[in-house]
């Protein structure tokens, strides 16, 4: 049953090659707002705070829609970075990044703000009195004492990539080779006569990533307790 | 030494505090609530006063008047919290050494080896503080604070959260530093004993002022 046709493996290398960019370029910023959320009182803190979470609550074909209206070929934002710089995302493979960076970005915050919010504020307040400038204490206190919640973040984040469909069939299509990742194969050959092996097997594969995922956070996680002397239960 | 004169109000709280002192130990004595820690925050650059100024020998670190605010890490000022705060995710040593800092060759600044050996730590060095005692903990946050080379030494009621026995086993070393390394400590304190242990010269703060400021002979 394991024979892969060379359309589903295209299918898995690209959700992968999807879910990776999107995890590495969102988590940057991630981290970034997580902090700011759990350390920081501003005007406009709910409207951030808000827009961020939209993604998780809306049905992902209007995020999809939205993307639409500004980064495709006539959208305000898409027109002017395809003028300039070349640069498009409409219906190929840099679309589905930025649909999946999208929809994943408020698990990740969430997961983040709720570890930086964990840590003992006044560990960054002794680490200020020995001298740490703010960007010192932030690498060396905030970051590592938050890592686990980073790392939870992280996976949610890629898990949910890798699951991404509205936004994404939405806003890039569904295109073989291009924009067409597991769930859109798996999409595909239901809606075809003749694909319940196909789906079958794409659905174990799904199913089997999803496990590696939470496996290999899970080991993460207690190694990183572990250092922090912390025991798991 | 110390000259502190600040004004912080915070909603119905005000503090209106001023400390000078000459004394290598400075008291600072008075009830739960009364804004002892709030005074030490402000000293040490966690928070900030509404005005006043704050000197320390001839550096100003605050002065409403000239709009002069050091940061915190650029204060200089050693703060041993009441539970040690060591970091959990450094190993003993590297929680010594994360304020370290080497002045420039002058004799007087204080190294590793110097602390380890007045502390009497050596054997904890390699350990992670979720191994060590409440006592140990604390040793190791006051030699933490001492390695920045501070030129004052903030003590937060450091032996609160500590029984009877192992205050006994502080004490002496809080004497040891006074005695050896010459640091001007301001020492809050809600027990007398402990401050007159270590100091002539008490200030005493209730409701956010200073009652008055005496030699302990006189009590």
């Amino acid at each position: 049953m394991f024979e892969l046709s060379e359309a589903e493996l295209a299918a898995l290398v690209l959700s992968l090659k999807i879910a990776a960019w999107s995890t590495a370029l969102s988590c940057p910023a991630a981290v970034f707002f997580g902090w700011l959320l759990a350390r920081f009182e501003f005007m406009g803190k709910a409207l951030v705070d808000g827009l961020i979470h939209l993604p998780l609550v809306l049905p992902p074909i209007v995020p999809g829609y939205l993307l639409l209206l500004c980064f495709g070929h006539n959208g305000l934002l898409g027109k002017y970075l395809y003028q300039h710089f070349g640069i498009s995302f409409a219906f190929n493979w840099k679309g589905a990044v930025l649909a999946s960076m999208v929809m994943a970005f408020p698990l990740m915050v969430r997961s983040i703000r709720l570890s930086i919010t964990a840590i003992d504020q006044r560990l960054e307040h002794a680490a200020k009195t020995l001298g740490a400038t703010p960007l010192r204490v932030f690498c060396t206190i905030t970051l590592p004492l938050a890592a686990p919640g980073i790392l939870v973040g992280t996976v949610l984040g890629f898990s949910r990539s890798l699951g991404e469909f509205g936004a994404t069939i939405t806003f890039v299509g569904n295109i073989q080779g291009e924009t067409r990742t597991l769930p859109l194969a798996i999409y595909t050959a239901t809606q075809s006569p003749g694909g319940d092996d196909v789906a079958a097997r794409m659905v174990t594969l799904s199913l089997l990533l999803a496990l590696f995922a939470l496996a290999a956070s899970e080991m993460l996680n207690r190694k990183l307790l572990k250092q922090q002397g912390k025991h798991h239960d | 030494m110390i000259d502190v004169n600040i004004v912080l109000q915070r909603g119905v709280f005000k503090l209106a505090a001023s400390i000078q002192s000459d004394m290598l130990v400075t008291g600072l004595f008075g009830p739960s609530g009364a804004g002892k820690s709030s005074l030490l925050q402000i000293i040490a650059g966690l928070v900030k006063p509404q005005q006043g100024y704050i000197r320390i020998g001839d550096t100003v670190l605050y002065d409403s008047s000239q709009r002069l605010n050091l940061p915190s890490h650029q204060r200089g000022i050693g703060y041993v919290f009441q539970d040690a705060l060591l970091f959990p995710h450094l190993s003993v040593k590297n929680n010594l050494l994360y304020g370290y800092r080497r002045l420039s060759g002058k004799p007087e600044s204080i190294v590793l080896d110097d602390v380890v050996a007045l502390l009497e730590i050596s054997h904890l060095l390699a350990k992670n503080p979720q191994q060590l005692s409440g006592g140990e903990k604390q040793r190791v946050a006051l030699g933490r604070a001492l390695l920045s080379n501070p030129r004052l030494l903030l003590l937060d009621e450091p032996m609160a959260a500590l029984d009877e026995r192992l205050k006994q086993q502080i004490l002496p070393f809080l004497l040891r530093v006074r005695d050896e390394l010459h640091l001007p400590m301001l020492y809050v304190s809600h027990s007398l004993a402990e401050i007159q242990f270590l100091t002539d010269h008490i200030v005493f703060i209730e409701q956010g002022q200073i009652r008055n400021d005496a030699e302990t002979e006189s009590f």
